[in-house]
């Protein structure tokens, strides 16, 4: 069928089977917006920001499993949209993004509002094209929707000139793909599998290292029935929290730099490392040569790059966490969860001896409390974002998890501004779920327009602002590392919180007790609007426990001994 | 970097299209890998050119860039050479006052001659190992080069 380039874009969005568009137009995109205006097969979602679009429909893509889609203008609203496409990347979130460039005759003039969109995005996408034909569009869609959501998935940007969504040519989305470069391998080396599960039978203290991958391969309910068969503990990254239910009796909890006393320590004692859908990041880590140094590793992962990049697989095993779980699961007959006993047993006295817990000590209420109680209050019926901070870190120790998409946090880029816009698009996925979003005083503010998007399209997510007056985790480094320079970290100057929700028509609650935050929680979930719930918190509170930057991660600063709860 | 550092010889077979050499470059220049050299060319009666980069790294990082360039969506095949014949091609030029029977027999020498004489200048080529055309280049320095140009090494396996 014949038509216009902006028709080809719609649809190929409704051959996809794309439900929400989120986005911002602009000279150069208007032409796709015209279609987007006459058509009701998808809704689109006008964020107040490009940024808050991509994060949107990272959101959307977290909690959804499925592909997010976004649409921006070209200049200014595609640099805009930068630090999501970044953001994506790094978290390997499926996205196909869709910008307007200026005509093909001004490109390389200089001509308002161009910008090199596809240099700029070239690092921190998956792939990316510069469309010159409206003739190649139905291909190049058809492509990055491909190439976004299989093998690592990750986010694909696709720029298109205005005069080519003006263009008419033939459009037929049923071509066969033939991308003769890109075979991502999806079954893992069968013999590889039988060697790591031999040497898996043989360890006498193995541990299962959990990461972001299994929620992509959609196989957390898979690496729940291995981890079961087999009776090894596990510890989970950031990325991988609702793998297993925070009540699994397996589940030590999360490593790394906030990690637990008894993951870190469990990674620094076993003997075999099985990591699924992991990456080895930094902040997990510590030293590397000093992590998991008594362990041989099995390392499966999708990505062949992620392979024996910073720590050497003895056991490389390349494909779908998901297909390789399901043969291993068929396969470890031979693996006796009683082996492991007294491995589990040194674990639990690693956790007995430093639980991770915190002190209720101070006037005002303790962040960590606030994250329990929403757990205690809303458990699973809630999906959590967060942004970037120390309630990052705390909702991450503290919330209990029950399932995977649960959980959607900014990890590989820390992106300050993330939470509000994710956990729109979190609730336009899935909106039976009640949707916080846990934030700090800092962040809010850096993407605080989304009141307007949530007001406008009836969004009701719940901003929990944990207030500690502080950027706060820049503000423990500060105490902990800079002598307590608090150099341009204090927040003391402030917003009304209430009424800038109100400004907007959303809902604002201040709160300083526990009684108060019980009930403004309860109201927010009635009220069903967006909500800001700021809680006055302990402004000098630190996440513990602690790997300073570079250390090992059995050398962890610890919470004080004091009385706990 | 602490490891051993070594030159390797990387061939990568990618698809014809724009942008993507710029794709390969920024790889190297974003995650830090080095270029001693980069040849290009079109591979005959295909829509496939052939890279052929010159670098440095510790087998790690050699393993990393390998992967990496593998990862992009364009790149068809990745070949880290071992056991190779390497070419480079080089073209000074002399000032025409210099011993030119000197000069001429120095390019037979590194499989090359005198391709050009001009009113003031002749340039000469070789083509030889990357190791010999350095060779030849330290050598004629004593006939005052003007100008030199090299190709960047090209290598097929044996
Ligand atoms: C966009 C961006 N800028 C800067 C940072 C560095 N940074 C990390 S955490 C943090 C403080 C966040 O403050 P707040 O949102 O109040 O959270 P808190 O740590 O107090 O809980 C900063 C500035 C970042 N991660 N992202
Ligand atoms: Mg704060």
């Amino acid at each position: 069928m014949q038509m216009s380039g902006a028709q080809m874009v719609i649809e190929a969005f409704i051959a996809e089977g794309v439900d929400t568009v989120f986005g911002y137009p602009g000279g150069a995109i208007m032409n796709v917006y015209d279609e987007i205006y006459k058509q009701d097969k998808f809704h689109h979602i006008l964020n107040r920001h490009e940024q808050a679009s991509i994060h949107a429909a990272e959101g959307y893509a977290k909690a959804s499993g499925k592909v997010g889609v976004a649409m921006i203008t070209s200049g200014p609203g595609f640099t805009n949209a930068v630090t999501g496409l970044a953001d994506a990347y790094m978290d390997s979130v499926p996205m196909v993004v869709v910008s307007g460039q200026v005509p093909m005759s001004l490109i390389g003039t200089d001509g308002f509002q161009e910008i090199d969109a596809i240099g700029i995005s070239r690092p921190c996408t998956k792939h990316n094209y510069l469309v010159t034909d409206a003739a190649d569009l139905p291909r190049v869609l058809k492509e990055a929707f491909y190439i976004a959501k299989s093998g690592r998935p990750g986010p694909v940007h696709v720029d298109i000139p205005k005069d080519v969504t003006a263009q008419i040519a033939e459009f037929n989305y049923d071509v066969e793909l033939n991308l003769e470069t890109y075979k991502p391998h999806t079954k893992g080396n069968p013999r590889q599998i039988k060697k790591a599960l031999e040497a898996i039978a043989k360890a006498k203290r193995p541990l299962f290292y959990l990461g972001g991958g299994i929620i992509n391969s959609n196989a957390a309910y898979e690496v729940r029935e291995l981890v079961h068969k087999t009776g090894i503990p596990a510890v989970e990254t950031l990325m991988a929290r609702g793998v297993l239910s925070f009540d699994d009796e397996l589940l030590i909890s999360m490593l790394g730099m906030h990690g637990s006393y008894a993951a870190n320590m469990a990674m620094s004692e076993t003997d075999l490392v099985i990591g699924l859908g992991v990456r080895f990041d930094d902040r997990v880590t510590g030293k590397l040569s000093e992590f998991a140094k008594n362990a041989d590793v099995i390392h499966v992962d999708i990505d062949p790059a992620s392979i024996s990049k910073l720590v050497n697989a003895d056991f490389p095993i390349v494909g779908d966490v998901k297909n390789v779980v399901i043969e291993m699961l068929e396969q470890c007959e031979h693996i006796y969860p009683d082996n492991y006993a007294s491995w589990r047993e040194t674990i639990n006295n690693f956790d007995a001896l430093h639980p991770l817990t915190f002190h209720e000590d101070s006037e005002r209420l303790k962040p960590q409390w606030v994250v329990k109680r929403v757990g205690e209050l809303l458990g699973d019926s809630a999906n959590i974002s967060t942004d970037v901070g120390q309630h990052q870190m705390w909702a991450a120790q503290f919330y209990p998890f029950t399932r995977p998409n649960q959980w959607i946090t900014s990890g590989g880029l820390g992106t300050m501004g993330f939470g509000f816009p994710a956990a729109i698009g979190v609730k336009v996925a899935v909106p039976e779920k009640t949707s916080i979003n846990f934030t700090g005083d800092g962040s809010i503010l850096m993407n605080v327009q989304e009141l307007m998007t949530a007001v406008e399209k009836k969004i009701p997510v719940i901003n929990i602002i944990l207030n500690n007056n502080f950027l706060g985790m820049v503000r423990q480094w500060q105490t902990l590392f800079y002598d307590k320079r608090h150099s341009q970290t204090d927040l003391s100057v402030q917003p009304d919180f209430v009424k800038l929700a109100e400004a907007f028509g959303g809902i604002g609650y201040r709160v300083t007790t526990k009684e108060e935050f019980d009930a403004a929680l309860k109201d927010a979930v009635e009220k069903n609007i967006v909500a800001f719930i700021e809680v006055i918190v302990e402004r000098f509170e630190n996440v513990m426990p602690m790997v300073p930057s570079g250390g090992s991660l059995f050398n962890m600063m610890l919470l004080e001994k004091k009385e706990t709860k | 970097m602490t490891e051993n550092s070594e030159r390797r010889v990387i061939s990568v077979i990618v698809v014809n299209e724009a942008s993507v050499l710029s794709r390969i470059t920024n790889l190297f220049s974003g995650r830090g890998y080095n270029i001693t050299s980069l040849t290009v060319a079109p591979i005959p009666e295909s829509n496939y050119s052939r890279l052929t980069i010159v670098t440095s790294g510790s087998v790690r990082v050699i393993e990393q860039i390998t992967k990496q360039l593998h990862k992009l969506i364009p790149v068809l095949k990745v070949y880290e050479h071992a056991d190779l014949v390497e070419k480079e091609m080089a073209m000074v030029k002399f000032p025409l006052s210099e011993n030119l029977s000197d000069i001429d027999v120095l390019c037979r020498a590194y499989n090359g001659k005198i391709v050009n004489v001009g009113e003031n200048v002749v340039i000469v080529m070789v083509a030889d190992e990357p190791k010999r055309v350095d060779n030849f280049l330290a050598v004629i320095k004593k006939y005052n080069p003007k100008e030199i140009v090299r190709s960047g090494a090209v290598a097929l396996e044996r």
